[in-house]
Protein backbone atom coordinates (compact mmCIF):
# COMPACT_ATOMS: atom_id res chain seq x y z
CA UNK A 1 0.00 0.00 0.00
CA UNK A 2 1.15 3.30 -1.12
CA UNK A 3 1.80 6.23 1.51
CA UNK A 4 -0.28 9.00 0.97
CA UNK A 5 1.84 12.17 0.56
CA UNK A 6 1.07 15.05 2.41
CA UNK A 7 -0.79 17.91 1.12
CA UNK A 8 -0.73 16.32 -2.76
CA UNK A 9 -3.69 16.43 -4.89
CA UNK A 10 -2.38 16.13 -8.18
CA UNK A 11 -2.94 17.91 -11.66
CA UNK A 12 -4.39 15.28 -13.47
CA UNK A 13 -3.99 17.05 -16.35
CA UNK A 14 -5.44 15.25 -19.51
CA UNK A 15 -5.50 11.74 -17.83
CA UNK A 16 -6.62 10.49 -20.64
CA UNK A 17 -8.40 7.04 -21.39
CA UNK A 18 -7.17 4.51 -18.79
CA UNK A 19 -7.07 1.92 -21.65
CA UNK A 20 -4.64 4.01 -23.58
CA UNK A 21 -2.30 5.24 -21.02
CA UNK A 22 -0.15 2.57 -19.05
CA UNK A 23 -0.03 3.03 -15.35
CA UNK A 24 2.68 5.09 -13.98
CA UNK A 25 2.55 7.27 -17.13
CA UNK A 26 0.90 10.75 -18.08
CA UNK A 27 -0.11 12.56 -21.13
CA UNK A 28 2.27 14.72 -23.16
CA UNK A 29 0.85 16.91 -26.96
CA UNK A 30 4.78 17.83 -27.60
CA UNK A 31 7.82 15.50 -28.25
CA UNK A 32 10.25 15.33 -26.20
CA UNK A 33 13.78 14.39 -26.78
CA UNK A 34 15.90 12.32 -25.28
CA UNK A 35 19.45 10.83 -26.15
CA UNK A 36 22.22 9.67 -24.56
CA UNK A 37 24.61 11.17 -27.08
CA UNK A 38 25.56 14.22 -30.34
CA UNK A 39 22.34 13.58 -32.76
CA UNK A 40 24.33 12.10 -36.01
CA UNK A 41 24.04 13.24 -39.33
CA UNK A 42 24.46 10.49 -41.78
CA UNK A 43 24.29 12.21 -45.35
CA UNK A 44 21.90 10.13 -47.12
CA UNK A 45 23.95 9.00 -49.97
CA UNK A 46 26.36 7.46 -47.46
CA UNK A 47 23.27 6.01 -45.46
CA UNK A 48 21.95 2.25 -45.67
CA UNK A 49 19.88 -0.55 -43.32
CA UNK A 50 21.28 -3.63 -43.41
CA UNK A 51 20.21 -7.19 -41.82
CA UNK A 52 23.31 -9.27 -40.37
CA UNK A 53 23.65 -11.87 -38.22
CA UNK A 54 21.56 -15.11 -38.25
CA UNK A 55 20.89 -14.74 -42.02
CA UNK A 56 22.37 -15.93 -45.13
CA UNK A 57 24.60 -13.30 -46.51
CA UNK A 58 23.64 -9.13 -46.61
CA UNK A 59 20.56 -8.06 -46.77
CA UNK A 60 21.13 -4.47 -48.04
CA UNK A 61 19.03 -1.25 -48.55
CA UNK A 62 20.03 2.04 -49.71
CA UNK A 63 18.22 5.33 -48.76
CA UNK A 64 16.48 4.99 -52.32
CA UNK A 65 15.86 1.62 -52.37
CA UNK A 66 14.32 1.69 -48.61
CA UNK A 67 11.99 4.82 -49.79
CA UNK A 68 11.16 2.48 -53.16
CA UNK A 69 9.41 -0.14 -50.78
CA UNK A 70 5.85 -0.46 -49.88
CA UNK A 71 5.01 2.08 -47.02
CA UNK A 72 2.61 2.11 -44.41
CA UNK A 73 1.20 5.31 -42.48
CA UNK A 74 0.37 4.33 -38.69
CA UNK A 75 -1.51 5.91 -36.12
CA UNK A 76 -0.17 4.71 -32.29
CA UNK A 77 0.26 5.55 -29.35
CA UNK A 78 3.98 5.69 -27.60
CA UNK A 79 5.31 5.64 -24.35
CA UNK A 80 8.36 6.88 -22.92
CA UNK A 81 10.05 5.20 -19.87
CA UNK A 82 10.69 8.63 -18.60
CA UNK A 83 6.56 8.60 -17.80
CA UNK A 84 5.06 10.58 -20.76
CA UNK A 85 2.92 9.02 -22.94
CA UNK A 86 1.66 10.63 -26.67
CA UNK A 87 -1.45 9.07 -27.97
CA UNK A 88 -2.21 9.20 -31.72
CA UNK A 89 1.22 9.63 -33.07
CA UNK A 90 1.82 9.51 -37.34
CA UNK A 91 4.54 7.34 -38.85
CA UNK A 92 5.13 6.77 -41.87
CA UNK A 93 7.44 3.81 -43.15
CA UNK A 94 8.04 0.53 -43.86
CA UNK A 95 7.00 -2.60 -42.15
CA UNK A 96 9.44 -4.48 -40.65
CA UNK A 97 7.50 -7.61 -41.78
CA UNK A 98 8.24 -6.20 -45.46
CA UNK A 99 12.36 -6.19 -44.64
CA UNK A 100 12.02 -9.71 -43.27
CA UNK A 101 9.74 -11.15 -46.15
CA UNK A 102 12.78 -12.71 -48.38
CA UNK A 103 15.38 -13.27 -44.87
CA UNK A 104 15.08 -16.96 -43.87
CA UNK A 105 16.64 -17.25 -40.22
CA UNK A 106 16.50 -19.08 -36.99
CA UNK A 107 17.10 -16.39 -34.90
CA UNK A 108 14.77 -15.57 -32.20
CA UNK A 109 15.74 -12.08 -31.19
CA UNK A 110 17.25 -8.86 -33.04
CA UNK A 111 19.56 -6.23 -31.96
CA UNK A 112 18.77 -3.13 -33.88
CA UNK A 113 22.03 -0.82 -34.47
CA UNK A 114 22.36 2.74 -35.26
CA UNK A 115 24.42 5.68 -36.09
CA UNK A 116 26.15 6.72 -33.00
CA UNK A 117 26.98 3.43 -31.46
CA UNK A 118 23.48 3.13 -29.80
CA UNK A 119 21.67 -0.16 -29.78
CA UNK A 120 18.46 -2.34 -28.35
CA UNK A 121 16.96 -6.01 -28.02
CA UNK A 122 13.93 -7.01 -29.10
CA UNK A 123 12.32 -10.45 -29.42
CA UNK A 124 11.96 -11.22 -33.34
CA UNK A 125 7.93 -11.77 -32.44
CA UNK A 126 7.85 -8.41 -31.33
CA UNK A 127 9.19 -6.85 -34.67
CA UNK A 128 6.74 -9.08 -36.67
CA UNK A 129 2.96 -9.61 -37.51
CA UNK A 130 2.82 -5.89 -38.21
CA UNK A 131 3.67 -4.42 -34.71
CA UNK A 132 6.90 -2.58 -35.67
CA UNK A 133 8.07 -0.39 -38.44
CA UNK A 134 11.14 1.63 -40.17
CA UNK A 135 9.83 5.23 -39.69
CA UNK A 136 10.91 8.23 -41.82
CA UNK A 137 7.89 10.30 -41.66
CA UNK A 138 6.46 11.49 -38.66
CA UNK A 139 3.29 14.05 -39.02
CA UNK A 140 3.70 14.34 -42.75
CA UNK A 141 7.31 15.50 -42.72
CA UNK A 142 10.36 13.53 -42.46
CA UNK A 143 11.50 12.82 -39.54
CA UNK A 144 13.38 15.48 -37.19
CA UNK A 145 17.21 14.13 -36.77
CA UNK A 146 16.22 15.43 -32.92
CA UNK A 147 13.33 12.56 -33.51
CA UNK A 148 15.77 10.04 -35.28
CA UNK A 149 15.78 10.95 -38.63
CA UNK A 150 16.61 10.18 -41.41
CA UNK A 151 14.78 6.77 -39.66
CA UNK A 152 14.05 5.10 -36.90
CA UNK A 153 12.65 1.82 -35.72
CA UNK A 154 9.23 2.61 -34.23
CA UNK A 155 7.68 -0.33 -31.92
CA UNK A 156 4.84 1.40 -29.97
CA UNK A 157 3.78 -1.56 -27.87
CA UNK A 158 7.23 -1.40 -26.22
CA UNK A 159 8.70 1.60 -23.74
CA UNK A 160 9.93 4.03 -26.59
CA UNK A 161 13.75 3.56 -25.83
CA UNK A 162 13.54 0.01 -27.95
CA UNK A 163 12.15 1.91 -31.11
CA UNK A 164 16.09 3.56 -31.69
CA UNK A 165 16.90 6.59 -33.49
CA UNK A 166 18.70 6.75 -36.35
CA UNK A 167 18.51 2.99 -36.82
CA UNK A 168 20.95 1.45 -39.38
CA UNK A 169 19.79 -1.78 -38.96
CA UNK A 170 19.25 -5.21 -37.56
CA UNK A 171 21.53 -8.25 -36.34
CA UNK A 172 19.56 -11.66 -35.59
CA UNK A 173 20.74 -13.42 -33.13
CA UNK A 174 19.85 -16.87 -31.27
CA UNK A 175 20.08 -15.29 -27.51
CA UNK A 176 18.57 -12.19 -26.25
CA UNK A 177 21.44 -9.48 -26.44
CA UNK A 178 20.91 -6.85 -23.98
CA UNK A 179 21.20 -3.74 -25.67
CA UNK A 180 22.86 0.30 -24.29
CA UNK A 181 19.80 1.06 -21.95
CA UNK A 182 19.32 -3.01 -21.49
CA UNK A 183 23.25 -3.11 -20.11
CA UNK A 184 22.64 0.27 -17.69
CA UNK A 185 19.91 -0.81 -15.77
CA UNK A 186 16.88 -0.54 -18.00
CA UNK A 187 14.35 -3.60 -18.48
CA UNK A 188 15.27 -6.51 -20.93
CA UNK A 189 11.72 -6.04 -22.33
CA UNK A 190 9.95 -3.12 -21.55
CA UNK A 191 6.43 -3.66 -21.81
CA UNK A 192 4.88 -0.18 -20.48
CA UNK A 193 1.56 -2.09 -19.68
CA UNK A 194 3.84 -4.32 -17.10
CA UNK A 195 5.50 -1.08 -16.37
CA UNK A 196 9.04 -3.15 -16.49
CA UNK A 197 10.92 0.16 -16.73
CA UNK A 198 14.10 -0.90 -14.71
CA UNK A 199 16.37 -4.18 -13.90
CA UNK A 200 13.83 -6.62 -11.32
CA UNK A 201 10.52 -5.14 -12.61
CA UNK B 1 10.21 5.54 1.18
CA UNK B 2 11.96 8.83 1.73
CA UNK B 3 11.30 11.40 4.71
CA UNK B 4 11.94 15.38 3.96
CA UNK B 5 14.12 16.43 6.40
CA UNK B 6 15.37 19.93 5.04
CA UNK B 7 14.51 21.78 2.26
CA UNK B 8 17.05 24.88 1.68
CA UNK B 9 16.21 27.34 -1.33
CA UNK B 10 19.26 27.41 -3.78
CA UNK B 11 17.44 30.20 -5.87
CA UNK B 12 14.24 32.26 -6.42
CA UNK B 13 12.83 28.90 -8.63
CA UNK B 14 14.75 25.86 -7.43
CA UNK B 15 15.17 24.43 -4.10
CA UNK B 16 16.91 21.16 -2.42
CA UNK B 17 15.36 18.55 -0.41
CA UNK B 18 17.68 16.90 2.16
CA UNK B 19 15.81 13.07 2.11
CA UNK B 20 16.62 10.88 4.57
CA UNK B 21 16.22 7.26 2.81
CA UNK B 22 16.90 4.38 5.40
CA UNK B 23 18.46 1.50 3.88
CA UNK B 24 20.18 3.74 1.06
CA UNK B 25 22.93 1.83 -0.34
CA UNK B 26 24.80 4.63 -2.10
CA UNK B 27 24.62 5.87 -5.66
CA UNK B 28 26.87 7.27 -8.21
CA UNK B 29 27.05 11.18 -9.61
CA UNK B 30 24.96 11.36 -12.69
CA UNK B 31 22.53 9.08 -11.37
CA UNK B 32 18.68 9.61 -10.81
CA UNK B 33 15.48 8.38 -8.93
CA UNK B 34 11.92 8.26 -9.55
CA UNK B 35 9.49 10.53 -6.83
CA UNK B 36 6.05 9.11 -6.66
CA UNK B 37 3.61 10.97 -4.92
CA UNK B 38 0.34 9.54 -3.99
CA UNK B 39 -2.96 11.29 -3.03
CA UNK B 40 -5.70 10.21 -0.97
CA UNK B 41 -7.62 9.06 -3.63
CA UNK B 42 -5.29 6.75 -4.48
CA UNK B 43 -4.14 9.09 -7.63
CA UNK B 44 0.05 8.75 -8.58
CA UNK B 45 2.21 11.30 -10.73
CA UNK B 46 5.68 10.07 -10.96
CA UNK B 47 8.40 11.84 -12.46
CA UNK B 48 12.44 11.44 -12.80
CA UNK B 49 14.76 13.62 -10.64
CA UNK B 50 18.62 14.08 -10.52
CA UNK B 51 20.30 13.46 -7.33
CA UNK B 52 22.12 16.43 -6.45
CA UNK B 53 24.77 15.02 -3.31
CA UNK B 54 28.02 13.01 -3.74
CA UNK B 55 27.55 9.24 -2.91
CA UNK B 56 29.03 9.25 0.71
CA UNK B 57 26.78 12.34 1.94
CA UNK B 58 24.28 11.11 4.81
CA UNK B 59 21.26 12.25 3.12
CA UNK B 60 19.89 11.87 -0.67
CA UNK B 61 19.62 15.26 -2.32
CA UNK B 62 17.15 16.46 -4.89
CA UNK B 63 17.54 19.91 -6.11
CA UNK B 64 14.37 20.69 -8.36
CA UNK B 65 13.42 23.35 -10.44
CA UNK B 66 9.41 24.05 -9.81
CA UNK B 67 7.86 24.40 -13.05
CA UNK B 68 4.59 26.03 -13.92
CA UNK B 69 3.35 24.18 -15.25
CA UNK B 70 4.45 20.72 -13.84
CA UNK B 71 2.82 17.86 -11.13
CA UNK B 72 5.14 16.70 -9.21
CA UNK B 73 7.90 19.50 -9.07
CA UNK B 74 5.51 21.96 -7.69
CA UNK B 75 4.76 20.61 -4.89
CA UNK B 76 7.95 19.22 -3.85
CA UNK B 77 9.44 23.11 -4.26
CA UNK B 78 6.25 24.52 -3.00
CA UNK B 79 4.24 21.69 -0.91
CA UNK B 80 6.28 19.44 1.38
CA UNK B 81 7.61 20.19 4.20
CA UNK B 82 10.46 18.60 6.34
CA UNK B 83 8.48 15.44 7.78
CA UNK B 84 6.36 14.22 4.94
CA UNK B 85 6.79 11.27 3.02
CA UNK B 86 6.89 9.94 -0.14
CA UNK B 87 8.71 7.22 -2.20
CA UNK B 88 11.57 6.84 -3.93
CA UNK B 89 13.00 4.35 -6.40
CA UNK B 90 16.24 4.11 -7.04
CA UNK B 91 19.22 5.13 -8.02
CA UNK B 92 18.72 4.44 -11.61
CA UNK B 93 21.13 5.03 -14.60
CA UNK B 94 24.96 3.57 -15.22
CA UNK B 95 25.57 5.69 -18.52
CA UNK B 96 25.71 9.34 -17.30
CA UNK B 97 27.74 8.73 -14.04
CA UNK B 98 31.05 9.92 -12.94
CA UNK B 99 34.09 7.93 -14.24
CA UNK B 100 37.34 8.69 -11.78
CA UNK B 101 39.56 7.42 -14.64
CA UNK B 102 38.11 8.26 -18.31
CA UNK B 103 41.98 8.72 -19.24
CA UNK B 104 42.03 12.34 -19.58
CA UNK B 105 40.21 15.64 -18.50
CA UNK B 106 36.30 15.73 -18.39
CA UNK B 107 34.57 18.57 -19.19
CA UNK B 108 31.07 19.38 -17.49
CA UNK B 109 28.35 21.35 -19.52
CA UNK B 110 25.21 22.37 -17.55
CA UNK B 111 22.58 25.10 -18.49
CA UNK B 112 19.95 26.30 -15.60
CA UNK B 113 19.09 23.03 -13.52
CA UNK B 114 20.96 20.97 -16.10
CA UNK B 115 23.83 21.32 -13.42
CA UNK B 116 22.28 18.95 -11.13
CA UNK B 117 23.52 15.72 -11.94
CA UNK B 118 27.16 17.63 -13.12
CA UNK B 119 26.67 18.86 -9.60
CA UNK B 120 26.86 15.46 -7.98
CA UNK B 121 29.63 14.55 -10.06
CA UNK B 122 31.63 17.56 -8.60
CA UNK B 123 30.54 16.69 -4.86
CA UNK B 124 31.97 12.85 -5.60
CA UNK B 125 35.34 13.95 -7.36
CA UNK B 126 35.70 16.27 -3.82
CA UNK B 127 35.02 13.95 -2.04
CA UNK B 128 36.95 11.20 -3.58
CA UNK B 129 39.61 13.15 -4.05
CA UNK B 130 39.68 12.46 -7.33
CA UNK B 131 42.46 14.07 -9.60
CA UNK B 132 41.12 13.97 -12.69
CA UNK B 133 41.26 17.41 -14.32
CA UNK B 134 37.56 19.15 -14.85
CA UNK B 135 36.32 21.77 -16.10
CA UNK B 136 32.50 23.02 -15.57
CA UNK B 137 30.62 25.46 -17.88
CA UNK B 138 27.79 26.74 -16.31
CA UNK B 139 25.34 28.16 -18.54
CA UNK B 140 22.64 30.36 -16.16
CA UNK B 141 20.09 33.05 -16.95
CA UNK B 142 21.57 35.73 -14.15
CA UNK B 143 23.88 35.68 -11.57
CA UNK B 144 20.87 35.34 -9.07
CA UNK B 145 19.70 31.81 -11.00
CA UNK B 146 23.16 30.19 -10.21
CA UNK B 147 22.53 27.09 -8.84
CA UNK B 148 24.81 25.98 -6.15
CA UNK B 149 27.21 29.39 -6.70
CA UNK B 150 29.30 29.64 -3.15
CA UNK B 151 29.84 25.49 -2.83
CA UNK B 152 31.31 25.64 -6.46
CA UNK B 153 33.53 28.34 -5.31
CA UNK B 154 35.10 26.14 -2.82
CA UNK B 155 35.00 23.27 -4.82
CA UNK B 156 37.23 25.40 -7.23
CA UNK B 157 41.23 24.65 -7.41
CA UNK B 158 42.87 21.50 -7.20
CA UNK B 159 41.97 20.68 -10.41
CA UNK B 160 38.57 21.57 -10.80
CA UNK B 161 37.20 25.03 -12.71
CA UNK B 162 34.65 26.58 -13.29
CA UNK B 163 33.52 29.18 -15.92
CA UNK B 164 30.19 30.57 -15.49
CA UNK B 165 28.34 32.04 -18.91
CA UNK B 166 25.14 34.40 -17.84
CA UNK B 167 23.07 34.59 -20.70
CA UNK B 168 20.02 37.45 -20.02
CA UNK B 169 21.35 39.61 -17.21
CA UNK B 170 25.26 39.93 -15.56
CA UNK B 171 25.78 41.90 -12.76
CA UNK B 172 27.86 45.02 -12.60
CA UNK B 173 31.23 44.56 -13.56
CA UNK B 174 30.70 41.35 -15.12
CA UNK B 175 33.53 40.47 -16.96
CA UNK B 176 32.93 36.33 -17.65
CA UNK B 177 31.05 35.50 -20.75
CA UNK B 178 27.29 36.98 -21.32
CA UNK B 179 25.97 34.59 -24.15
CA UNK B 180 24.58 31.86 -24.98
CA UNK B 181 27.35 28.63 -25.18
CA UNK B 182 28.91 28.75 -29.05
CA UNK B 183 31.85 27.52 -30.36
CA UNK B 184 34.44 30.11 -29.86
CA UNK B 185 33.51 29.04 -25.69
CA UNK B 186 33.78 25.56 -25.90
CA UNK B 187 37.51 26.17 -27.92
CA UNK B 188 38.62 28.30 -25.14
CA UNK B 189 36.95 26.14 -22.73
CA UNK B 190 37.22 22.20 -23.33
CA UNK B 191 40.79 20.91 -22.78
CA UNK B 192 41.73 19.83 -26.35
CA UNK B 193 42.33 15.99 -24.95
CA UNK B 194 38.86 15.93 -23.63
CA UNK B 195 38.75 12.45 -22.48
CA UNK B 196 35.01 12.61 -21.73
CA UNK B 197 31.84 15.60 -21.62
CA UNK B 198 28.61 15.83 -19.63
CA UNK B 199 26.15 17.64 -21.16
CA UNK B 200 22.62 18.37 -19.81
CA UNK B 201 19.67 20.90 -19.31
CA UNK B 202 16.74 21.32 -22.09
CA UNK B 203 16.95 20.40 -24.88
CA UNK B 204 18.23 23.00 -27.82
CA UNK B 205 20.83 23.45 -25.19
CA UNK B 206 21.86 19.72 -25.13
CA UNK B 207 21.95 19.79 -28.92
CA UNK B 208 23.33 23.00 -29.71
CA UNK B 209 26.41 21.91 -27.07
CA UNK B 210 26.66 18.14 -28.20
CA UNK B 211 26.68 19.14 -31.76
CA UNK B 212 29.04 22.08 -31.86
CA UNK B 213 31.70 19.70 -29.65
CA UNK B 214 31.29 16.97 -32.40
CA UNK B 215 31.67 19.84 -35.08
CA UNK B 216 35.18 20.86 -33.01
CA UNK B 217 36.53 17.76 -33.51
CA UNK B 218 35.43 15.79 -30.64
CA UNK B 219 34.76 11.75 -30.79
CA UNK B 220 30.51 11.79 -30.24
CA UNK B 221 31.48 8.80 -28.17
CA UNK B 222 32.93 10.80 -25.67
CA UNK B 223 30.23 12.91 -25.38
CA UNK B 224 27.30 12.10 -23.14
CA UNK B 225 23.91 13.66 -22.74
CA UNK B 226 21.03 13.63 -20.48
CA UNK B 227 18.74 16.39 -21.12
CA UNK B 228 14.97 17.58 -19.69
CA UNK B 229 12.10 18.61 -22.66
CA UNK B 230 9.43 21.00 -21.61
CA UNK B 231 7.02 18.36 -19.98
CA UNK B 232 9.62 17.39 -17.43
CA UNK B 233 8.35 18.26 -14.03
Amino acid sequence: MSIISRGFGGRRRDDGPPDRVPPGQYLTRDFPVLSAGPTPHTPLDQWDFTIVGEVDGLVRWTWEELRALPSETVTVDIHCVTKWSKLDTQWEGVSVDTLLADVETSAEYAVAFCDGGYTTNVPLEDLTDGKAWVAYGYDGEPLDPEHGGPARLLVPHLYFWKSAKWVRGLRLTQTDEPGFWESNGYHLYGDPWKEQRYWGD
Amino acid sequence: MATVAEIRPETPRVKTLALDVPGWAGHRGGQHVDVRLTAEDGYQAQRSYSIASAANAARVELTVEGLEDGEVSPYLTSVARAGDQFEIRGPIGGYFVWNADPGGPVLLVGGGSGVVPLMAMARQRAADGDAVPTRLLYSSRSWEDVIYRDELEGLSGDGFRVVHTLTREQPPGWTGYARRVDAEMLTQVAPSDLALAFVCGPTPFVEAVASTLVQLGHDPAKVRTERFGPTGG
